[in-house]
């Protein structure tokens, strides 16, 4: 089945300077694989086209069941001089919340706030 | 029995909450309390307010609401302060809460004052590159406002054993504000990185206060927490070997779950294997979480790698000005009415000449958050506020911004929502950019004050 990331895991993001630090951590450990799999540094690059401007790097961290992507050019040139209104990018976090994965049928029970 | 200290937060920056601190203090039955004042621009914004206010005293601007909250609390159970509310004047900080605790009868409280950060006048010949952007520091030498290296734990450790029981400093690295108590109380050494790689890892979940207990968090259906309006700050039970527990006061609101402390341990700090940070560097990824209890997490392994021989040091610049308003469209239309003002501020900005580095028109509610990001088939919103920023050389070309949203009130579209325009609608830039000094050119002082 094809399902958004926000039922698999939940995130947070932080700021320095011009880059964004965004956690995504697997809600059980079951579901972790399939993020590590399938949310890759370039598609989640892709994901966030037209405002992340420089390097993707995921650091996995296993024993937490959490990936942890540091996005380099995404806060408009910096916190300080951003003409974002969000301009610390604390709500970026939540684009990858609607990354579509596909996920085997059986692990829907593991799912959160499904309908 | 085993030796435990209880750390407690007491603020996470500058605007945060007053009453979390004060449960701290009054019912937290803390060994000690830390506060974290700052974000990377405070100092400089300081310094900026300093210079057109020479009456700015140069410390928190919220010192006296927060002693007034927590000395009460902290006198009556002996819990000892470690704060770094100094920000550009840590011995006014000393002296201002000297007064408090003359003021509520408490005498004989040593106060000490960490002062050595700020090396505004010798950084252009301590540091080499900028590290965001590898260009020389000197590029900064006519827009730097402040350089303040990011000290570690060990002066406000020697201020622990020279008997002081409060601890006002200018910066400190987060993390090390809570975790120099440990260092004192446990005799972990400057380079036992083992110890100081756990410490600091737990300095790290405490430093952003309510972020670790159910703040930041909260998504409804999804992620919920009890009375996310009553939410505490976190305490820590720390053990000799650098194993604690995570928790928070009870009768407060909020959460200590895995799920808080898992967001909190990866926030910020991109390579969770090396984090950096004056004392240690700290790795992560061997940690572990269990919950044992309601509200209480315990953590151990996380792990430590020795310090860098260099501290990173924060340059504040001026780098201009913004100026940005607001105005508004509803109901049916909402959209194709924004659509036409995004058109006439365009055209309007060349027939004032308005010259800026960057300028954008974003309609909150559809796209001014996400950006390019927003999805093509994003449905229209019923209300949109036209929001207008531009970045300038100059005050008066920022200024033009809102005069040309004032100009929309009887000179635009039909249905054109707008606000009084009685505030500033500029503001100065402090850009912040970072390069590092060897770590023995930075040597702190300590000055010491009695009530």
């Amino acid at each position: 089945m094809k399902v958004m990331l926000q039922h698999l895991a939940h995130c947070r993001s932080g700021d320095k300077g011009n880059t964004s630090n965004i956690s995504v951590i697997a809600y059980v450990p079951e579901l972790y694989p399939y993020l590590k799999e399938q949310l890759t540094a370039d598609k989640f690059k892709a994901h966030y086209a037209g405002v992340v401007t420089g390097k993707v790097t995921r650091y996995d961290v296993d024993g937490l069941h959490a990936l942890n992507f540091v996005a380099e050019g995404a806060l408009g040139g910096g916190v300080s001089r951003s003409l974002c209104l969000d301009n610390y990018g604390k709500s970026l976090s939540a684009r990858v919340l609607s990354f579509e994965l596909e996920i085997p049928d059986s692990l829907k029970p593991q799912l959160r706030g499904m309908p | 029995m085993k030796k435990i200290v209880r750390i407690g937060a007491g603020s996470a920056w500058w605007g945060d909450r007053i009453e979390p601190a004060r449960w701290n203090a009054e019912r937290g039955d803390l060994d000690y309390l830390c506060f974290e004042t700052m974000a990377e621009a405070t100092i400089s914004a300081a310094q900026v307010r300093k210079r057109r206010d020479p009456s700015f005293p140069g410390y928190d601007t919220y010192l006296d609401d927060r002693m007034q909250a927590v000395l009460p609390g902290c006198i009556k159970r002996g819990t000892k302060i470690i704060t770094n509310q100094g920000w550009i004047n840590p011995d006014a900080a000393a002296e201002r809460i000297v007064y408090w605790l003359k003021k509520l009868g408490a005498k004989g409280i040593k106060v000490a004052s960490v002062n050595g950060s700020l090396i505004t006048d010798r950084v252009l010949q301590l540091t080499d590159k900028i590290l965001e952007n590898g260009k020389p520091t000197s590029s900064l030498t006519d827009s730097l406002v402040s350089a303040e290296v990011y000290l570690g734990a060990e002066p406000i450790v020697e201020a622990l054993k020279h008997g002081a029981q409060i601890v006002v400093s200018g910066r400190v690295a987060d993390p090390s504000i809570f975790m120099a108590p440990m260092m004192f109380e446990f005799g972990w050494d400057a380079l036992d990185h083992v110890h100081l790689g756990a410490g600091n890892g737990l300095g790290h979940l405490m430093e952003c206060g309510a972020q670790v207990t159910g703040g930041y968090f909260s998504d409804p259906g999804f992620k919920d927490v009890p009375e996310p309006w009553n939410l505490a700050f976190p305490i820590v039970e720390v053990e000799a070997d650098g194993s604690a527990v995570l928790t928070k006061v009870s009768g407060s609101g909020g959460a200590v779950n895995l799920m808080t402390v898992k967001e909190q341990m990866l926030y910020e700090v991109h390579d969770p294997a090396n984090y950096i940070t004056p004392d240690v560097v700290v790795d992560f990824t061997t940690s572990k979480l269990e919950q044992i209890g309601p509200d209480r997490v315990r953590i151990t392994n996380i792990s430590g790698k020795p310090r860098t021989p260099t501290l990173k040091v924060s340059i504040g610049c001026t780098e201009g000005f913004i100026g940005e308003d607001l105005f508004f469209y509803a109901g049916p239309g909402a959209l194709r009415r924004a659509q036409l003002a995004k058109k006439i501020l365009e055209e309007r900005f060349k027939v004032v000449n308005l010259v800026a580095e960057e300028y954008r028109v974003d309609f909150l509610g559809l796209n001014a958050i996400h950006g390019a990001m927003t999805p093509k088939d994003a449905p229209e919103p019923y209300e949109i506020a036209v929001r207008v920023a531009a970045r300038t050389k100059t005050r008066e070309e920022a200024i033009k911004v809102g005069r040309e949203v004032d100009g929309m009130a009887v000179s635009g579209v039909g249905m054109t929502g707008k606000r009084v325009p009685h505030q500033d609608r500029t503001r100065e830039i402090i850009g912040v950019w970072s390069s590092l000094v060897p770590r023995e050119k930075v040597v702190p002082s300590i000055n010491y004050f009695e009530s």
